[in-house]
């Protein structure tokens, strides 16, 4: 579409003074949107600048040069006396970050592996759910149902981050038992309708991120789904493929780049949560990565938070980058 | 392809299942706000009060920090749909070196976890930057709130215009420069009002995100301003104040809702 | 177009509500407990002086320079239940007449631990803490806190004197803040779950086999190491440990061993306090390490539950209130700190937390002299065994020469490791 601009305004130029006169919206010859225009026309790189100055400008000065800052903080020694980060340059923070081998850093960074584990855990049944629920919605339901399926599937989105994680909370809490006070103690929704509750811990917290994120995995998959030509699929069965045969060698590689689309949202968001895991944890354990560097940051030491910062940070733009090799960024 | 009839019902209870897994929980937030008793055990269907929602309406706390969050989204938003919509329409008119990294840029903010982005800025506002002439510092407070929601908003407002501006016809920029219209004549009278819908379904996202984050939020905020994800977060743990998080957790779910439902049917009406 | 018309006009509507909602520049409530709760029983003590705002005599008179230049509001870090402004218990309010006589409105952040309040203070935006000794030091030295005149503070010359320019509260002979109040984390435990026989050491915490074994709740912050290091110092007494701050590497790696055995007894680490408090009331939890005002609050909402200092002592607090060096609004923040130590006040937050107060005089008001005998306000041999907060430096606190002792920076990395 850029050359086609280029092109007719190219064309155009030439018959800017007759259309002074002719054209009735025209500007005034000493008006100073021409000026402007005139400093604009086909001079694209001069319209990309001004039109991404200000965008591209903010993203890099702010929001880039604060990670670079950040990553910067992460090498400057904590007085020990003052608990604060002084200007003297230190690998310290790094060592205590990186050397899992050093049997003293190892469990912080155990920690790490593990909530990477968990991301990758709850981005797998995000995925296992979404997939046959956007598979329905796509391709089986009836037509008139469909836009109503995809709005109530995708409405909990909105319904707030902290929201979603109180009412998960409001779902598990346990019931006390026999010490509990009076009117106390019955537990929530699950415990006093079933009689069952996973309770705070471990699990109550995978839910929970599942919960979370289901919505941004069902989306993209439910988008390239309803791109996928049903041609391609009679296709297929005229070729003598059963739908699970169809669906393996066709569907499931055409929806690779959703599916890393939307893996970007629960690997990524999940690997750095620590709210809502703190909310249906009841402060019980770390669990997550998230709460060693909150609790690092506040003990207080910023440089090490910082240097503990970088493990998700690096491992995300990795994931993105691969995600983006597999085509999740056209599917955003 | 056609599934047989026992896989098609599986599938659509599973969807039915689904369904309920999502929305279970909200109900149960909603039922509580209207609780009587304090705690959060399911109380069924009997006992029904509006005190906590009065309660609610009458303390100080949710309301300031109700009118906090409003200010703050109101703000972002309208920086992140001026932002967003530059960027969109220099990616969608032109071909340059540079177009994957600058997309990647746009998705950073949101893509990578709130800690990192909350910690990142949170050290850079705190900093004083010596410029040489002139040193400041951006300090804490509303300023630096709206800094940070605008950051990860800004994609919101890209992706809905960008999307916009591809799936419109070439066709009709084409005609207005035949026409005679010079750049901003077409921007005026062609371009933005395609954009138009695609703009308020942007900004209503970019503020329902803003107004529910939390955890950059927690980074950015400071000492004398409080957002009403910051009011829930302080307050769920108290007893005492657990009907009110019900009450102001249910109004969030509320207003949330049928406004990205709105959005949703914006961005969709404008290719008509 | 009528859909977009109408969303314009909703979003038009939310724009005005949203410019024309606020000139709220200025809160004059607390930002901490800011709804009127329903109101809860009192925490049983009846000795509270009365609060009634016309009829009392609140024994102070503000110093005359500062409230001249007093700045309107003023943003204080503090532990919970010290700054109650009736919102909590309508009874329970020191807040609202220091309003009243200086205008200076007061905007609470809480701080869960010492470790949050270092933190907070470092960021400068706030303009006064009160900080308990493992905070103070470190508050000093990096120049987060300034001295104080004494002259300015006329509650100052009736605190008691033995907590009058103290290690943590001073440097040099110079006082650095107005000491609070007093007081020893206690040991929690569910009066129904030990029916047998009240607990009375901290035993019932650190060994397996007592009715509260995996119902115990721990306090989440490195600092707790220093508990364990008094367990050691009656039960360990091989070890040598004199002070449970001065520990050298032999009995500082005894002491993570204690915590990590301790872990599987342990269902809860408490960080906020409303966690205990939710706990305790609903029986998740039968045993921990707790405040006072913890245990009148979970009372009040009627948990079964007392709390005693064990006979191998405790850790403690001895709090200072502290003016920030860059504070935005000092003449209100020493306002505030002369108005929480005089007696009236003093007395009041000393009631309501569960504390020994700091202002002699506070022990001669109406109904006072009962509370301060529990809190041995008075006695000094109490707090022989309350080892108060204190950050633990390289330099042996006990004045060992010949050792090298952990600092608190090696604790942090150390509780961290441990709650991994």
């Amino acid at each position: 579409m850029g050359e086609r601009l280029d092109r007719s305004a190219g064309v155009a130029e030439p018959s800017t003074e007759q259309n002074d006169a002719t054209s009735g919206r025209a500007f005034g010859s000493s008006h100073p949107m021409r000026s402007i225009n005139r400093v604009f026309h086909g001079r694209r790189r001069l319209g990309v600048g001004a039109l991404l100055g200000a965008p591209l400008g903010w993203m890099l000065l702010i929001y880039i040069g604060s990670l670079l800052l950040l990553v910067v903080s992460a090498l400057y020694r904590l007085d020990p006396i003052t608990q604060k980060p002084t200007h003297e340059l230190t690998n310290q923070n790094l060592i205590a970050a990186f050397k899992f081998w050093d049997p003293d850093v190892w469990p912080a960074i155990w920690v790490f592996f593990r909530t990477a584990a968990v991301a990758l855990l709850v981005t797998l049944l995000c995925f296992l759910i979404a997939l046959p629920v956007a598979f329905f919605v796509a391709k089986v339901a009836p037509r008139w149902i469909r836009r109503g399926l995809v709005v109530a599937l995708l409405m909990p989105l909105w319904a707030g981050y902290l929201v979603k994680g109180y009412a998960w909370r409001a779902m598990v809490s346990p019931a006390g038992g026999r010490f509990a006070a009076a009117g106390q103690g019955d537990g929530g929704f699950l415990e006093s309708v079933f009689g069952w509750t996973p309770g705070f811990g471990r699990m109550a917290i995978v839910v929970a991120l599942v919960y979370l994120w289901l919505p941004f995995m069902i989306l993209p998959i439910y988008a390239g789904l309803d791109r996928l030509p049903p041609s391609l699929l009679d296709a297929a069965s005229d070729l003598g493929a059963k739908p699970f045969r169809t669906f393996r060698s066709v569907v499931l590689p055409m929806l690779l780049p959703s599916v890393a689309a939307g893996s970007i949202f629960t690997f990524s968001l999940t690997l750095g949560d620590y709210i809502v895991p703190q909310i249906v944890n009841n402060g019980q354990e770390r669990f997550m990565f998230g709460t060693i560097i909150n609790a690092t940051l506040g003990a207080p030491n910023q440089p090490l938070a910082a240097a503990y910062t970088l493990w998700p940070l690096v491992i995300i733009i990795l994931y993105l980058l691969a995600m983006k090799r597999a085509g999740a960024f056209e599917n955003l | 392809m056609k599934l047989s009839l026992p896989a098609r019902c599986a599938l659509a209870g599973f969807t039915l299942l689904t369904l309920v897994f999502l929305y279970l929980p909200l109900a149960v937030v909603l039922r509580l706000s209207f609780n009587p008793a304090k705690s959060v055990s399911w109380p069924g269907f009997n006992g029904y009060t509006l005190d906590w929602w009065r309660k609610a309406w009458e303390a100080d706390g949710p309301k300031e920090a109700l009118i906090n969050s409003c200010k703050v989204a109101f703000v972002a938003m309208i920086l992140a749909l001026v932002l967003g919509t530059l960027a969109a329409m220099a990616m969608a008119r032109f071909q340059f070196f540079g177009r994957s990294a600058v997309s990647f840029l746009m998705v950073l903010p949101i893509a990578l976890p709130g800690i990192v982005t909350g910690i990142a800025l949170q050290n850079t506002f705190s900093r004083t930057i010596d410029l040489g002439l002139f040193s400041f510092r951006v300090g804490f407070g509303f300023h630096s709130l709206v800094i940070a929601h605008a950051t990860f908003c800004v994609v919101v407002a890209y992706n809905n215009v960008i999307a916009r501006l591809r799936r419109s016809s070439p066709n009709l920029l084409e005609a207005s420069a035949d026409l005679g219209a010079h750049g901003s004549q077409t921007f005026r009278y062609i371009t933005f009002p395609l954009m138009r819908s695609a703009l308020l379904a942007g900004g209503i996202l970019a503020f329902a995100l803003s107004f529910d984050e939390i955890v950059v939020t927690t980074f950015t905020a400071g000492s004398g301003f409080q957002t009403l994800p910051q009011w829930i977060l302080a307050n769920f743990s108290r007893p005492q104040n657990v009907p009110l998080v019900n009450v102001m957790a249910t109004f969030v779910m509320v207003v949330s809702i049928p406004l990205a439902y709105l959005a949703q049917r914006l961005s969709d009406s404008g290719t008509d | 177009m009528r859909k977009a018309q109408v969303a314009m006009a909703l979003l038009a509507s939310l724009s005005i509500v949203a410019a024309s909602c606020g000139d709220d520049e200025k809160s004059d409530t607390t930002a901490a407990p800011t709804t009127e709760a329903a109101p809860d029983d009192t925490t049983g003590d009846t000795s509270a002086p009365d609060s009634t705002p016309t009829e009392v005599d609140y024994m102070w008179t503000p110093n005359a320079d500062l409230l001249a230049g007093a700045e309107g509001q003023v943003n204080v870090v503090a532990w919970a239940g010290y700054i109650e402004d009736g919102s909590t218990d309508p009874a329970y309010d020191w807040v609202t007449p220091f309003t009243e006589v200086t205008g200076c409105a007061v905007n609470t952040k809480l701080g869960n631990s010492s470790d949050e309040m270092v933190q907070l203070m470092q960021s400068g935006e706030y303009d006064g803490v009160s900080a308990s000794g493992d905070a103070t030091q470190r508050l000093i030295s990096g120049g987060e806190v300034a001295e104080i005149d004494v002259t300015e503070y006329s509650s100052y010359e009736n605190i008691f004197d033995g907590l009058k320019l103290q290690p943590w509260n001073s440097v040099d002979g110079t006082p650095y803040g107005i000491p609070h109040g007093r007081g020893a984390n206690l040991l929690v435990y569910n009066t129904e779950a030990f029916a047998d026989g009240a607990p009375d050491s901290w035993s019932v915490m650190f060994e397996a086999g007592s009715a509260a074994e995996g119902a115990v709740s721990v306090y989440d912050s490195p600092i707790y190491i220093a508990d364990a290091a008094l367990y050691l110092m009656t039960h360990q007494p091989e070890l040598g440990i004199t002070n449970p701050y001065a520990l050298d590497q032999t009995q500082f790696d005894a002491a993570i061993a204690l915590l990590e055995q301790q872990a599987s007894l342990t269902s809860q680490y408490w960080a906020l306090y409303t966690d205990q408090q939710a706990s305790l009331e609903d029986g998740s939890v039968l045993a921990g390490t707790t405040w006072q005002v913890i245990v009148n609050l979970a009372q009040g909402n009627g948990a079964l539950i007392d709390a005693v200092k064990p006979v191998e002592g405790a850790t403690g607090w001895s709090d200072t209130w502290m003016v920030g060096s860059n504070a935005a609004n000092p003449n209100c923040m020493k306002l505030w700190m002369d108005w929480i130590a005089s007696p009236w006040a003093n007395a009041q937050v000393a009631v309501w937390f569960g504390e020994a107060p700091s202002n002699a005089v506070a022990c001669t008001l109406d109904g006072m002299a009962d509370h301060c005998a529990t809190f041995h306000a008075e006695e000094d041999d109490y707090w022989s065994d309350v080892w108060y907060w204190t950050t633990a430096t390289e330099q042996c606190l006990d004045g060992r020469n010949d050792a090298t002792c952990v600092g608190y920076t090696e604790w942090v990395n150390a509780w961290t490791a441990l709650r991994a």
